[in-house]
């Protein structure tokens, strides 16, 4: 197979020459090629399917529905009135607030973790942070509903009180009121958030916290050698090198927020009203409707909760893919995420 | 080096050894790193001060003038009066520069201790309310059946969840793990064009979002094919939400293998089969284990494709094909949504026992990262 005879030629000058490779494949690796491409087809096929099934199904929706389904606030079969502005509102705004407060804290547990935090402990650190992303959302959940929630209501109250006038803050219920109602306050989007906001930090915190580390050690040294301060360090070399980590792992988490179900399913009450209210007791989601709603959905309802579930897909997948092209580009080589 | 003396006239220049060593320079102290992680005596004072000073101004804020209780407005009081605190008496002795360095790092820290109390409290508020149900060894070997939710705690247990979660997870993962592995050893070793699509499609396919594979299965097995919600559904369901996270675990710990191994490897004149099988599977084993035990751990954890596909049940179900079988997540789901107080402290003990599964997988990953180092 390999007895070819021109090998013996070049030998003459005496120079080194490269091994040539057989000019086929042994067996074994023509059945390992084959085999490899055969599964990566069998996965492709899997999860393409899963694209295309989702995007086949919702064609019937949007025949039926037309651009209604984008513009309709209400779901509800019966009176053949299914849309998910409000959905994807309610969506949005449970994922903005879990950014507002898992973005800046993401940020500086990473910073601690790479720059402030003794070495011995460093390791433990990262760990804590992998063992939060794998505690089971449902977790979340509760730790959101039964801890958080009778808290955060004063804190509610309180943003209702002070910064009412920001429609984002507003309450439908007299904010002086001298016994007001704590009903009107639980159930939120902003406590969804907060559970929420929990399950993205480790996500987007792992990610900065990785850029940060690869920040080169020649600029960090310069930067104490001229006699700055740590901060100073850490701001002018640190944060610009992570800039693309920092944005890229805060979308990675919106992508995460966004698709979140069971903590959301689990504190709000649903409520199909376009309101950017989030401290109001009342929102819903796109998978917490899915969630609520599958059960009694005949075949058309069931082909609309699909198209809102590709929709949300379809978002993720969007914000994702342009998560993972600033990270890409912020990050020199590959490295290990796990 | 101003001591620097001038040449003496310029009448007689060859005099090499006559320029004088600069006398009496002082002896330079030895180079010494600056230290950065040490603190003086006025940094640990002023942090102290600040922190006691700052916590009784908010005690008596809180108690004598303001009609406030709540503690989570109380420790966010303290934090702030601390920081204005902590700036005013370092800028008292210190420039600028160093009060921002100081307020940075107080800050930075203090995020992290946040997060690390939610984490802490998240974990053992669990365990806590699981508690009371924790004792009672019928929760680990009785089913639901015939229990009434408000039955006392010495009643039923949760022993048909843990073992439909096992089964469930169990499938899922050992259709998952084959594949994805396989799938990344293709889009690693062998390469090429349809291995870019592969790819990009397995990583596009990540952010499925996990309720919609659960309703993709529903949809697909439940409403269409008329296959009963079942142990199995619910494992397609996860196997289909996992697939791609366990895909792109391994490709990526696949990647970070020296190429340079491989082509020793081949160099020496292995096949490609032999050099993945004996050079790069051995080298990334413990990355791989890792990576897919934390992957597995986040399938145990996943409620919402369960939820879709199959079913609640209350009896022990061993048979993943037929009738509806109960799984851990869905259990806790259910229980603390009863309403009934005692269903709900069964909940949490559902809850406990699922974190501590998920603890113990977390352990034993973390443990075979750390043979990185050690072995091979």
């Amino acid at each position: 197979m390999h007895a070819t005879p021109e090998v013996s030629e070049p030998l003459v000058d005496g120079s080194d020459v490269p091994r040539r490779p057989p000019p086929s494949l042994p067996l074994t690796d023509r059945l390992f090629h084959h085999s490899a491409r055969a599964i990566g087809m069998l996965v492709l096929a899997i999860t393409g399917s899963i694209g295309l099934f989702l995007a086949i199904q919702s064609i019937p929706t949007i025949r039926h529905y037309g651009l209604r389904f984008f513009t309709e606030n209400q779901w509800q079969p019966e009176k053949d009135a299914i849309g998910i502005s409000a959905v994807l509102l309610g969506t949005l705004c449970i994922a903005t607030v879990a950014l507002l407060i898992a973005f800046p804290l993401a940020l500086l547990t990473a910073l601690y973790i790479s720059e402030y935090a003794p070495l011995r402990v460093k390791a433990t650190l990262i760990s804590m942070i992998d063992l939060m992303a794998a505690v089971p959302s449902i977790v979340y959940g509760l730790w959101g509903r039964d801890l958080m929630q009778p808290q955060l209501v004063y804190v509610a109250h309180w943003l209702h009180q002070h910064l009412g006038f920001i429609p984002f803050f507003k309450v439908d219920a007299d904010p002086d009121a001298p016994v007001w109602q704590q009903s009107q306050y639980t159930a939120s989007a902003f406590i969804a958030g907060v559970a929420v906001s929990m399950m993205v930090l480790p996500m987007a915190c792992a990610v900065m916290r990785e850029v940060f580390a690869q920040a080169p050690v020649g600029e960090r040294e310069a930067a104490l050698a001229l006699g700055g301060t740590k901060w100073g360090m850490i701001r002018t070399v640190v944060l610009p090198f992570g800039r693309g980590g920092i944005v890229g792992g805060t979308m990675l988490a919106l992508g995460r927020a966004l698709g979140e179900t069971i903590a959301v399913a689990l504190i709000i009450s649903p409520a199909f009203d376009l309101k950017v209210r989030v401290l109001e007791v009342g929102t819903i989601s796109v998978s917490s409707l899915i969630a609520n709603r599958f059960g009694e959905a005949t075949a058309s309802q069931l082909s609309a909760l699909l198209m809102a579930g590709f929709v949300l897909f379809l978002i993720t997948l969007l914000v994702n893919t342009m998560a993972a092209i600033i990270v890409n580009r912020s990050r020199s080589g590959a490295a290990t995420e796990i | 080096m101003t001591t620097l003396t001038a040449p003496p006239g310029n009448g007689t220049p060859p005099q090499p050894p006559a320029v004088p060593a600069p006398p009496a320079l002082p002896p330079r102290p030895p180079d010494r790193p600056r230290e950065l992680r040490s603190r003086t005596l006025d940094d640990k004072l002023s942090l102290a001060g600040a922190a006691v000073g700052s916590f009784a101004l908010v005690w008596i804020l809180f108690q004598w003038i303001l009609p406030l209780h709540s503690p989570i407005g109380f420790v966010i009081m303290w934090y702030v009066a601390f920081l204005a605190l902590y700036v005013a008496v370092t800028s008292v002795s210190n420039p600028r520069v160093v009060v921002v360095d100081r307020l940075a790092g107080a800050v930075v820290t203090g995020g992290a201790v946040l997060i690390g109390v939610a984490l802490v409290s998240a974990v053992g508020f669990t365990f806590f309310r699981g508690a009371p149900a924790l004792p009672h060894l019928n929760l680990y070997a009785a089913d639901m059946s015939g229990v009434r939710p408000q039955d006392p705690l010495t009643r039923g247990g949760v022993v048909h969840a843990v073992v439909g979660s096992l089964i469930e997870v169990n499938i899922a993962v050992g259709l998952a793990l084959p594949l994805g592995v396989g799938t990344a050893v293709f889009m690693v070793e062998v390469g090429g064009k349809f291995a870019r699509v592969v790819r990009t499609v397995v990583e596009a396919m990540t952010a499925l979002p996990s309720i919609v594979a659960g309703l993709f299965i529903y949809t697909v097995l439940i409403v269409t094919v008329h296959f009963p919600r079942s142990g199995f559904a619910a494992a397609m369901a996860l196997f289909v939400m996992g697939l791609p996270i366990i895909a792109r675990a391994a490709d990526v710990v696949l990647r970070v293998v020296p190429g340079g191994l491989r082509e020793a490897g081949m160099a020496l004149g292995a096949s490609h089969w032999r050099t993945v099988w004996h050079v790069v599977l051995p080298t990334a084993r413990p990355g791989l284990a890792t990576a897919l035990i934390l992957g597995v751990a986040r399938i145990v954890g996943e409620t919402s494709p369960v939820l879709l596909t199959s079913g609640a049940s209350t009896f022990f179900n061993g048979n993943p094909l037929d009738n509806a079988m109960q799984s851990l997540p869905l259990f806790v789901f259910g229980a603390v949504r009863s309403g009934q107080p005692v269903f709900i402290s069964r909940g949490y003990g559902a809850a406990s026992i699922l974190l501590a599964l998920v603890l113990l997988l977390f352990v034993i990953a973390r443990r075979l990262a750390r043979q990185r180092g050690g072995r091979s």
